[in-house]
C-alpha cells in the first residue's frame, strides 16, 4: 500500500551555459544541508573532469550509478531505486535535463525526479536556461543549436525555488580557454557555438529574465490594473473579456511549424496566466484518412501539446476556418494563434490562405499569427552531429 | 511630443569610428569595474566579492588590496580576509572612510571596495563611496565592489514602498552601467530571513514576499544591463539587427481604428514579460480634420499607456512599420483590422495582409475593430 507522504521540495539552480558553477553550487549546498544536520546525499554528479568541482564531492555520501548495457556498450546512469531504498531526507541530481539511454525505467531524468520527490525526498538539480522547452526556438534563432534534450515547462514551473547561477560571459570564456570547462578538442567547437559572447550574453539575459519570471509566478500576487482611467468613457462599456481572463487558442497542422506555433502560444499563455487550446481541424472527425505522413505529423503534434500539458481537441468540418472561428466563440477564447503561411503560392493571391480567412471571419476575436524565427545572419553556424 | 525616428545608415560615419577608437582607448587605461549585486544583506556578496580577490591574487598573481570591508563580518569572511592585503579604514569625524590617498600611492592592479553605497562625512573629498571608486578607476586601477540593490538611486522610490521604509546612501544606476562587468549573487529569500530580526508566521510571509519583489528587481535590473551590453556588442561588431532575449511590442497607431484595445493589451504584455511597449504611426499627409483628432487621440492614449512613441515616414506604411519593427528587435506587432479597404487593397490585399505577409520573424496580432 503507497503511503501519503508530503512532496520533497525541488530546488532548481539555472545557469546560461556550461561551466557558470551550477555543479559546484549543487555540491556546496549539499555540504551545507550536511552541516545543519540533514541526511543527504548526492544522487548523480557529472564531473566533466573538473578538478575543482570533483574536490568538493569530498566529504559527501554517493549512491553509486547502475549500469545500463545497450548496444554493447554500457551506460551508466542515476540509480533511482537505489536511492528510494537509502531514502535520504534531501538528495543531489545533476543535469536535470539528461536524456536516460534506452532501456531505462524512464525516459529523463527529470521523470526520475519526480518519482523522488513523490516518495518525499528533497532535490537539488542543475540546469540551463536553453533545456526549457517554450524557449528551444528563441534558443536556436541566436546561437544556431538546436537542443534536443528538453524540459517541459510545467516541471520547472513546480519547483518550489528557482536560484539564478551567475558568471559574467568574460570569466566564462577566460575558464573555458583554461580548459577549466571542456577538454582542448571540445573547447574549440564549443567556442563556435554557444560560446560565442553575443550568445552567451543572450542566454544569460534569458536566463535572468526567466528566473524573475519563475520568482514572481511563486512570490507575487500581481493584479491587473487598467491602464486607462475610470473616468475614461470607455470604462463604461462592459470588461473586455482580455482585459481579466485570456483563453488561447493554438490551430496546429500538420505543418512542421505547428511545434514552434504550440512553444510560442504556450510560453504566451504562461505568462498571460491564460488557459490555453490545441484545436487541429479535419474534414472527417478522425485522423484515419489522412495520408499516413500527415497523419503521423498531427499526431506528432497533439501528443507534443499534452506532454507541455495543453488540452488538445480535434475538431470536424469541410470548413477549417469556420470551424475554428466558430468553436472559438463557442469557449470564449480571446486570441487564435496560428503559424504564418510559409510561402504564398501564385494562386494564393486568388485563393486565401487559412490565415487571411481566419483574420477575415473572427474580427470580434485577436488572431495571432506566429512567425518561424529564423537564424539570425550573425550566427555560429550549427555544430557538427 | 512624437519623438522622430532616424534610421542608422548600415554604414558607420568615419567620426564615429574615431570617436569609438577614442573611446575604447580611454577604457583600456581606465581601470574595470565589477559589480556584486544582490537584493539584500545576508545573500553572500561579500563572500563573493573576496572570494575572487583570493582567486585573482593566488592563482593569476595580480597585485590586489582590500580598499573596503563591512564592519561586522562572519568568520567565513575573516578567513578570507587574512589571506589578503588590506588597507585600513580611515576614521573621519567618527565615520570609518575608505583611504583613497593611500590606496592611490599603493596603486594596486585591484581594489576590493565592499558596500559601494556608503557615503561620506562632509569634509572628505568625495560625498559617495562611488565617487571614490571613480577616483581609483581613472588611476587605472581595476575595483571589484558590491553592492545592495535597495541602495541604487533610482531603484529607492521603488524599494520604499515595497519595504515601508527609505535608505539614505545611494549609488547611481547609471554608474553600474558603466561596468565591466555585474555578476548577480542570487539566493531563496528564505536564506537572507535570518538578518531580517524575529517575527511570527505573518511576518515571515510579508517579508519573503517583499524579499521576492526585490530579487525580482534586481534580476531585472541585470537583465536590462546584460541587454545593453549585447546591443553595444552587435552594434561595435557591426551586426545590423538587433536581437536580444527581450519581448518588445509595437503597437500600430492609425486614425482609423481606436487604439485603446491595442494599447491596453499591449501594456499588459510588456507588462507580464517585463518587455517593452512601443508604438508608431506612419505620417500622412492627406488626413482630414475629424482624422487627425482621431490620430491625436491614439497618440495621447498611447503616452498615457507609457508607450514609446515614434513617427515614422514612408510611402508604404506596412513597409515603414516593419523597418522600424526589425531596427528595434520587436517581437510582436499589434493592428487593428483595416476599415479602409478600396477596392484596390481589398484585390492587393490591405495593409494588414501586407504587414502578416512580410512580417518575417515577427508576430503580428490582428486586433478586434
Amino acid at each position: 500500500m503507497a503511503e501519503s507522504v508530503a512532496r520533497g521540495r525541488l530546488k532548481i539552480l539555472l545557469g546560461y551555459a556550461a561551466g557558470v558553477g551550477k555543479t559546484y553550487k549543487m555540491l556546496e549546498e549539499a555540504h551545507d544541508l550536511k552541516r545543519q544536520g540533514v541526511d543527504v546525499v548526492v544522487g548523480y554528479f557529472e564531473p566533466h573532469g573538473r578538478k575543482d568541482t570533483i574536490a568538493r564531492l569530498e566529504g559527501l555520501e554517493v549512491i553509486p550509478r547502475r549500469r545500463i548495457e545497450y548496444r554493447g556498450v554500457t551506460f551508466e546512469e542515476m540509480d533511482t531505486d537505489a536511492i528510494l531504498s537509502r531514502n535520504p531526507q534531501s538528495c543531489a541530481v545533476d543535469e536535470f535535463a539528461h536524456t536516460n539511454v534506452p532501456g531505462s525505467e524512464r525516459a529523463k531524468r527529470w521523470e526520475d525526479v519526480q518519482v523522488l520527490l513523490h516518495a518525499g525526498i528533497d532535490v537539488v538539480t542543475t540546469m540551463n536556461v536553453q533545456h526549457l522547452e517554450s524557449l528551444n526556438d528563441q534558443v536556436w534563432q541566436f546561437s544556431g543549436v538546436r537542443v534536443r534534450e528538453t524540459i517541459p515547462d510545467w516541471v520547472v514551473q513546480q519547483a518550489d525555488d528557482v536560484v539564478f547561477v551567475d558568471l559574467p560571459p568574460d570569466a566564462l570564456l577566460n575558464r573555458l580557454k583554461r580548459g577549466a570547462v571542456y577538454s582542448p578538442e571540445k573547447a574549440r567547437l564549443a567556442a563556435q557555438n554557444f560560446f560565442q559572447e553575443s550568445t552567451l550574453a543572450a542566454l544569460r539575459e534569458l536566463a535572468l529574465r526567466q528566473t524573475a519570471h519563475e520568482v514572481e509566478g511563486r512570490f507575487i500576487i500581481d493584479s491587473d490594473q487598467p491602464v486607462f482611467a475610470e473616468s475614461d468613457p470607455r470604462g463604461e462599456a462592459e470588461p473586455p473579456a482580455t482585459g481579466t481572463h485570456d483563453r488561447i487558442l493554438i490551430a496546429v497542422t500538420s505543418d512542421p511549424a505547428s511545434a514552434a506555433l504550440i512553444r510560442r502560444g504556450k510560453r504566451v499563455a504562461d505568462y498571460l496566466r491564460a488557459d490555453c487550446f490545441v484545436a487541429f481541424v479535419h474534414a472527417h472527425g478522425d485522423l484515419a484518412d489522412l495520408s499516413a505522413e500527415d497523419r503521423k505529423a498531427v499526431e506528432r503534434h497533439l501528443n507534443f501539446a499534452r506532454s507541455l500539458r495543453i488540452e488538445t481537441r480535434v475538431l470536424e468540418g469541410d470548413d477549417v476556418a469556420q470551424t475554428l472561428v466558430d468553436f472559438a466563440r463557442l469557449n470564449r477564447i480571446t486570441q487564435i494563434l496560428l503559424a504564418r503561411p510559409r510561402k504564398q503560392s501564385r494562386l494564393g493571391l486568388l485563393r486565401p490562405s487559412l490565415v487571411q480567412q481566419v483574420v477575415r471571419l473572427a474580427r470580434d476575436m485577436q488572431v495571432t499569427v506566429v512567425a518561424e524565427r529564423h537564424r539570425s545572419a550573425s550566427a555560429a553556424p550549427a555544430p557538427p552531429g | 511630443m512624437a519623438q522622430n525616428l532616424v534610421l542608422r545608415p548600415e554604414r558607420p560615419d568615419p567620426d564615429e569610428l574615431l570617436r569609438k577608437v577614442m573611446a575604447e582607448e580611454a577604457r583600456e587605461r581606465r581601470g574595470k569595474l565589477k559589480v556584486f549585486l544582490g537584493y539584500a544583506s545576508g545573500v553572500g556578496k561579500s563572500l563573493r566579492m573576496l572570494n575572487e580577490g583570493v582567486r585573482r591574487r593566488e592563482r593569476n598573481c595580480e597585485d590586489v588590496v582590500v580598499g573596503a570591508t563591512q564592519l561586522e563580518s562572519t568568520p567565513e569572511v575573516k578567513a578570507l580576509l587574512d589571506r589578503l592585503e588590506v588597507i585600513a579604514l580611515r576614521m573621519v569625524e567618527g565615520v570609518p572612510v575608505m583611504d583613497v590617498e593611500a590606496i592611490l600611492k599603493r596603486k594596486p592592479q585591484v581594489c576590493l571596495v565592499d558596500g559601494l553605497a556608503h557615503d561620506n562625512p562632509p569634509s572628505c573629498r568625495n560625498r559617495f563611496r562611488w565617487q571614490d571608486v571613480d577616483e581609483l578607476l581613472e588611476a587605472g586601477i581595476s575595483v571589484v565592489t558590491s553592492v545592495n540593490l535597495q541602495y541604487i538611486e533610482e531603484q529607492r522610490d521603488q524599494v520604499a514602498q515595497i519595504r515601508g521604509r527609505e535608505v539614505q546612501e545611494s549609488v547611481p544606476q547609471a554608474f553600474l552601467g558603466r561596468a565591466t562587468e555585474i555578476e548577480v549573487v542570487d539566493a531563496p529569500p528564505g536564506a537572507c530571513l535570518g538578518n531580517e530580526g524575529p517575527g511570527g508566521e505573518t511576518d515571515r510571509l510579508r517579508r519573503e514576499q517583499q524579499l521576492a519583489q526585490l530579487r525580482e528587481i534586481a534580476l531585472l535590473l541585470a537583465a536590462d544591463v546584460v541587454d545593453h551590453q549585447l546591443e553595444r556588442y552587435l552594434l561595435e561588431h557591426g551586426m545590423g539587427q538587433i536581437w536580444s532575449a527581450n519581448e518588445r511590442f509595437l503597437v500600430w497607431i492609425t486614425p482609423f481604428a481606436d487604439a485603446a484595445p491595442m494599447l491596453q493589451s499591449g501594456s499588459r504584455n510588456a507588462r507580464r514579460f517585463h518587455g517593452e511597449l512601443l508604438a508608431a504611426y506612419v505620417a500622412r499627409p492627406d488626413l482630414t480634420p475629424s482624422e487627425r483628432t482621431a490620430l491625436d487621440r491614439n497618440l495621447k492614449l498611447a503616452r498615457e499607456a507609457g508607450a514609446e512613441v515614434h513617427a515614422l515616414d514612408g510611402d508604404d506604411p506596412a513597409e515603414a512599420l516593419l523597418a522600424f519593427a526589425r531596427c528595434r528587435g520587436v517581437t510582436q506587432i499589434f493592428a487593428a483590422h483595416g476599415t479602409h479597404q478600396n477596392w484596390l487593397e481589398r484585390a492587393m490585399g490591405g495593409p494588414v495582409d501586407r504587414l502578416i505577409r512580410d512580417a518575417e520573424g515577427i508576430d503580428v496580432r490582428v486586433f478586434p475593430e
